[in-house]
C-alpha cells in the first residue's frame, strides 16, 4: 500500500514506525528538512520537504497513485486543507486527518466529501486524555484497554510480593472470582512473554494481562489488587493540551491541582477550569510540591512536553510520598529505563497510545481495534470474522482447532445475539443490538460476525493473525 | 470652564423636551377637575420657556460633547430637572418651602421614594400622578444612564466587564448604537409597565392608583398615593403583583430585552446577576419570616411570610413601598433589609446601591485572597459567570466600594452632628444613597422625612443624587482636576 504521511512530529513518526515494518511504501512530508533527515536515516522510507497542504508538494510525494493520506501535522488547518487537495486533485481514496480543535468534530458535515473530505478524524490528545482517565478510574492498573465499543476490557497489573496473585498457580483465580468469567491473556516475566497454563505460578514482578467483560472489571480489580481507596486527589504537572483536557474531564469528581510554569498559559488555564486549583511554578520544585502536600496525593501525573522534566518530577513526587506516579514519555528508550528502575509507576508513550485507532484503519482485513501493549512490543487486536466454514480458516472451528501461530492467543469473543433492546428506540431511533461477551475456552466455536480479541505477544505475529482472518478468494 | 456653556446648550434642549412630561398631570387635572390645571399649565410654560431661553442663549457655544463633559451633564440634568419639577408643587401648596419641594422631586427622579408630604390620601390626583411620573421617568433615565452613558464614561460595573467577555454574555450587546439600545430598553420598560398597570387594575385598584403604583414599582421609586403606602389597600393580591414587578425591575433590563426578543427564559439563567438577586431575595424572605415569626411579631408563619416578603423585597430592590411598620420588627429584620438594599439590585436595573455585579466581584475577590494565603503559587482570576474579570476592573470596584462606604460614614456623621440620633441618621443615609426610601426610627416607614431640618433635608437630597450617579460620576465633578485644562 502506498501511504503519504504529512507531518514528522511525534504522531507522524510513530505512525511511520508502525507501518514501515509492514511492508508499505511510505512517504513523509514535513516542512522541517532536518527532522525528515533524521527519520530517513532510521527508517526505510521516502521524504519530501515542503508545505504539506500545497498541491505541488503532494504531487511530489506521489499523491497521484497513493492509497492513503494520513495528515497529522500540528495544524488543523493544514490537515483539513491537505485532505481537500488530495481528494480534489489526486483523488486519493482514503484520507485520515488529525484534528485537535473539538469545534470541527461538532459539525460532522464539515468533514464529508463535499467539504473537507476527511474520512476519519483522530485527536491524539483526546485519546491520551481518555486513556489517562481510565487509569485514574482503575488506579492500580498499568494499562486499561477497551474493545468492541467498551464491552470488553483488558487490564495489565503487576503482581507483587504478598499480593493476591504472586506465588499462586493461575487455576486458583476462578475459585476466587466464582461468578465472573475472566481470562489471563498473557504474562510477561522480565520482559519475556510466557504462555500461561493452569499450573503457571505467578511471580512477584510479573506483568499480568487479564481480560473480562467491562461490567465485571471493577470486581476483578478489587480482587486482584488491594484497591484500598479510590483516587481522590491528583496533581497534574503541565497544563498543555493534555493536562488541560484531563483536568477539565475529571475536575468535578476528583480534586485537581494543576502546575504550569508559563504565566500567560496558567492564566488561561485558570480562566477555563472551574474546580481545579491552578498553580504557577516548576513541577520539579521540591518546595512547591511540599507546600501542596504531594505526600497526600493519590496520583501524580507528569504531562509536560518535556520527557526529562516528566521523569524528574514524577520521580521526585514518588520519593516525596505520592501514592502513584505517571509520566508521559515520548522516547522509547526512556520508557523502559524508568519503568524497570521502578521510580515511576506508569510510563506512557503518548504517540503509541494514540495511534491504535489510526492503525486499525490502515490494516487490511476486518480489524476493528488495535492496541499496542508494552510500548509497542506486543499488540492486542480486535478482528471481525466473516464468511463461512468453507472459505474462512476460523469460522465454524473451535479455538483448539484454529491454527494460531505460537505466541498468539484468542482471549475473548463478542457475539451479536440477534436480539435487540427496544426500550431506547424512541430516543435514538433504532433498536440496540444485544451483544454477549464470551471468554475464550478451548471448545468455543467461532461464528460469522463475531468480534474476536487476539493477544499477540510479539508484533511479528500480527501479520499472520490477520491473514488467518481474511476471507478466502472464493467467498465473494 | 469651557465645558459649561455647551453642556448648558444640551440642558436647554432636554428641558424643552421635559416640558412634555407635564401633559400627563394636566390631563389628570382636567379629568378629575381637582383645580390644579392652571398650576400645571403654568409650570409647563415656565419649563418650556426656560429650556428655550437656555438653548437660544448658548446656541453659539454648541459643539459635540466630549466624553468628559458627560459627568457634568448627567449631574446637572438630575439637579436641574429636580429643580424645575418643583414648580407645580410650589404653586399648588402655598406653604411648601423650596427645600422640601426639591427633596420631594429629587426623591422622585432618583427613584428613592422618600417623601416629606403628608395627607397624600387627599392630595389632588394630578399632584400624585406628577410625583409618580417623576419616579417612572427617573427609572427610564437610569436605565439609559446605566447601559449607555456610564459605560462610555468608564463608570459602572456592568458593560465594563461584559465588553471583553465571550460566551452567553455577548447577548448583552443588544444593538450597535446607543440610541437604538435606549429605544429598545424603553420599549421593554414601557411594555412591562403596561402589564403592571393592567394587573393592578384587575386586582382591584382604581385607575389612578394602578397607574401610580405601577410607575413607582417599575422605577423602583416607591412613592405611594397613600400615607400608609401599599399597606392602605390591605390586599394580598396587590402585594403579590407588586413583589413580582419589583423583582422584574431589579433585574437588568437588557436581560429582559434578550428574553423577550428570543422568547426564551434561559436568558435569565445566563445572567449571573439575576441568579444572585433571586437566590438572595428568596432565602432572605423565608429566613427573616421565620425569625420574625419566632420572635412573636405575627401569630402564624404565613402572615409573617406575607408581610416580610413584601417589605423585604421592597427594601432589597430599593423600591420603598411599605405595608407594615417594619421598624417595629425585632431590630435584626430592618437592619438586614437595609443591608440588602445596599447589595441586591442588578446593574442596568432601576434599583440603586452597590449593585449585584459588584457584590459578586467583591465576594470572589475576598475568596481569592483567602485561597492565596493557603496556596501562595495559585493562579485564580476573579470569575463571574465563568468569565475572568480583568484585575483593573476588580481594582476599580474596590475603589468604588471605598468611596461608597466613606460617603455613608461621612454623611451619617454629618447628620449626627446636625442633631439626629444614630439609627435615624444611618437609616436616612443608607436609604437615600441606595435610593430605597424609608429608613429607620424617625424616618421609618410609619413616619416620613418631614421631621428633618432644612439642612438635613439638603444633605439627604445630595445623598440621593450621589447614590443615583454611582458616587463616582458626581464626585468627579467636585475634584479640582476635573475643572483644570
Amino acid at each position: 500500500m502506498k501511504i503519504i504521511i504529512l507531518g514528522a512530529g511525534q504522531v507522524g513518526t510513530s505512525v511511520a514506525e508502525s507501518l514501515v515494518s509492514e511492508a508499505n511504501d511510505i512517504t513523509v512530508v514535513d516542512n522541517n528538512a532536518e527532522r525528515l533527515n533524521i527519520l530517513q536515516e532510521r527508517l526505510d522510507l521516502r521524504v519530501v520537504p515542503g508545505n504539506a497542504a500545497s498541491p505541488s508538494v503532494l504531487d511530489a510525494a506521489g499523491a497521484v497513485d497513493a492509497d492513503l493520506l494520513i495528515a497529522v501535522t500540528q495544524s488543523d488547518q493544514t490537515n483539513l486543507c491537505a485532505c481537500r487537495v488530495a481528494k480534489s486533485l489526486f483523488n486519493v481514496p482514503q484520507r485520515i486527518a488529525r484534528l485537535r480543535a473539538a469545534d470541527y468534530q461538532e459539525y460532522p458535515e464539515l468533514l464529508d466529501d463535499k467539504n473537507f473530505a476527511v474520512d476519519y478524524a483522530i485527536c491524539p490528545e483526546q485519546i491520551v486524555t481518555d486513556y489517562l482517565r481510565k487509569l485514574i478510574e482503575f488506579p492500580e492498573a498499568l494499562q486499561v484497554l477497551e474493545f468492541t465499543d467498551g464491552l470488553v476490557t483488558m487490564i495489565a497489573v503487576t503482581a507483587f510480593e504478598g499480593g493476591p496473585l504472586a506465588g499462586k498457580p493461575l487455576k486458583t483465580l476462578p475459585e476466587r472470582l466464582p461468578n465472573i468469567d475472566i481470562r489471563v491473556a498473557a504474562i510477561f516475566r522480565r520482559d519475556q512473554a510466557i504462555s500461561p497454563t493452569g499450573d503457571t505460578l505467578i511471580e512477584s514482578g510479573d506483568e499480568v494481562f487479564i481480560i473480562a467483560a467491562t461490567a465485571h472489571i471493577r470486581e476483578v480489580m478489587t480482587e486482584l489488587r488491594r484497591m484500598d481507596k479510590p483516587i481522590r486527589r491528583v496533581i497534574i504537572a503541565g497544563g498543555g493540551n493534555i493536562g488541560l483536557r484531563l483536568a477539565k474531564a475529571i475536575e468535578r469528581s476528583v480534586g485537581v491541582k494543576l502546575i504550569e510554569r508559563d504565566r500567560a498559559r496558567s492564566e488561561r488555564l485558570a480562566a477555563e477550569l472551574t474546580h481545579s486549583l491552578v498553580l504557577r511554578g516548576e513541577s520539579t520544585d521540591e518546595a512547591l510540591l511540599d507546600s501542596e502536600s504531594v505526600e497526600e496525593t493519590d496520583m501524580f501525573l507528569a504531562l509536560t512536553n518535556d520527557d526529562e522534566d516528566n521523569i524528574m518530577s514524577a520521580s521526585l513526587a514518588k520519593q516525596m510520598g505520592a501514592r502513584r506516579t505517571l509520566a508521559l514519555i515520548n522516547r522509547k528508550s526512556y520508557v523502559d529505563l524508568v519503568q524497570s528502575a521502578g521510580r515511576i509507576d506508569i510510563a506512557i508513550s503518548p504517540a503509541q497510545t494514540s495511534i491504535g485507532k489510526l492503525l486499525a484503519r490502515v490494516r487490511r482485513g476486518d480489524v476493528a481495534a488495535v492496541h499496542s501493549l508494552r510500548r509497542g512490543a506486543a499488540e492486542a487486536l480486535e478482528l471481525v470474522a466473516h464468511g463461512d466454514a468453507k472459505h474462512c480458516k476460523v469460522i465454524g472451528r473451535s479455538i483448539d482447532d484454529i491454527d494460531l501461530p505460537a505466541g498468539a492467543s484468542i482471549a475473548a469473543i463478542v457475539r451479536n445475539t440477534g436480539q435487540t433492546r427496544t426500550e431506547y428506540k424512541d430516543m435514538i431511533g433504532y433498536e440496540v443490538p444485544i451483544h454477549e461477551v464470551i471468554m475464550a475456552h478451548h471448545d468455543t466455536v467461532i461464528r460469522d460476525g463475531d468480534h474476536v480479541i487476539v493477544f499477540c505477544t510479539s508484533k511479528k505475529l500480527v501479520g499472520k493473525v490477520e491473514k488467518l482472518f481474511q476471507v478466502g478468494w472464493g467467498y465473494f | 470652564m469651557d465645558a459649561l456653556l455647551p453642556v448648558a446648550n444640551v440642558l436647554g434642549r432636554l428641558l424643552s423636551v421635559f416640558s412634555l412630561a407635564y401633559l400627563m398631570p394636566i390631563v389628570a387635572a382636567i379629568h378629575y377637575n381637582d383645580g390644579t390645571t392652571p398650576d400645571f399649565v403654568a409650570a409647563m410654560v415656565i419649563c418650556l420657556g426656560a429650556g428655550l431661553i437656555l438653548y437660544a442663549v448658548t446656541r453659539a457655544n454648541y459643539r459635540e460633547l466630549k466624553p468628559r463633559d458627560g459627568f457634568l451633564l448627567v449631574s446637572a440634568v438630575w439637579a436641574l430637572m429636580a429643580a424645575i419639577a418643583t414648580i407645580p408643587l410650589l404653586l399648588v401648596y402655598d406653604n411648601m418651602s423650596f427645600t422640601d419641594a426639591f427633596f420631594e422631586t429629587m426623591s422622585g427622579l432618583t427613584t428613592t421614594g422618600s417623601t416629606i408630604m403628608t395627607d397624600l390620601d387627599h392630595a389632588p390626583p394630578a399632584v400624585n400622578l406628577w410625583r409618580h411620573e417623576l419616579n417612572w421617568l427617573g427609572g427610564m433615565g437610569i436605565i439609559v444612564l446605566a447601559v449607555a452613558v456610564l459605560p462610555l464614561l468608564g463608570v459602572g460595573g456592568m458593560q465594563l466587564y461584559k465588553a471583553e467577555t465571550p460566551g452567553p454574555m455577548k447577548d448583552a450587546k443588544l444593538t450597535a448604537r446607543i440610541a437604538d439600545t435606549a429605544k429598545a430598553l424603553w420599549l421593554v420598560y414601557f411594555l412591562i409597565t403596561l402589564a403592571c398597570i393592567g394587573l393592578l387594575k384587575w386586582a382591584g385598584l382604581s385607575w389612578l392608583d394602578a397607574i401610580c403604583h405601577a410607575f413607582a414599582a417599575l422605577g423602583l421609586g416607591g412613592f405611594s398615593t397613600r400615607d400608609a403606602s401599599v399597606g392602605a389597600f390591605d390586599n394580598p393580591l396587590v402585594e403579590f403583583i407588586l413583589i413580582v414587578f419589583m423583582i422584574i425591575a431589579a433585574m437588568n433590563f437588557a436581560t429582559h430585552f434578550v428574553a423577550l426578543r428570543g422568547r426564551r427564559l434561559s436568558a435569565y439563567w445566563h445572567d449571573v446577576e439575576a441568579r444572585g438577586v433571586i437566590a438572595l431575595i428568596v432565602s432572605s424572605c423565608f429566613g427573616v419570616a421565620l425569625y420574625v415569626w419566632l420572635e412573636g411579631t405575627y401569630e402564624d408563619y404565613l402572615t409573617a411570610l406575607r408581610h416580610v416578603s413584601f417589605n423585604l423585597v421592597s427594601m432589597a430592590t430599593d423600591c420603598g413601598f411599605a405595608s407594615q411598620d417594619f421598624d417595629k420588627w425585632p431590630v435584626f429584620a430592618p437592619l438586614w433589609m437595609l443591608f440588602l438594599s445596599c447589595i441586591t439590585a442588578s446593574s442596568g436595573s432601576t434599583g440603586g446601591g452597590i449593585k449585584m455585579i459588584r457584590t459578586l466581584i467583591l465576594a470572589k475577590q475576598a475568596n481569592r485572597e483567602l485561597t492565596r494565603l493557603v496556596h501562595p503559587a495559585v493562579v485564580n482570576p476573579v470569575k463571574v459567570g465563568g468569565n475572568p474579570i480583568p484585575n483593573s476592573v476588580v481594582i476599580a470596584v474596590l475603589g468604588f466600594i471605598f468611596l461608597y462606604f466613606m460617603s455613608v460614614v461621612m454623611l451619617t456623621f454629618l447628620l449626627i452632628l446636625s442633631g439626629l440620633d444614630f439609627m435615624t441618621a444611618l437609616g436616612a443615609v443608607v436609604a437615600s444613597i441606595n435610593n430605597a426610601g424609608p429608613g429607620l426610627n424617625k424616618v421609618g416607614p410609619a413616619t416620613n422625612y418631614a421631621i428633618l431640618t432644612d439642612f438635613q433635608t439638603w444633605v439627604c437630597s445630595f445623598t440621593m443624587l450621589l447614590g443615583r450617579l454611582e458616587v463616582l460620576s458626581l464626585a468627579v465633578v467636585f475634584t479640582p482636576q476635573f475643572w483644570r485644562k
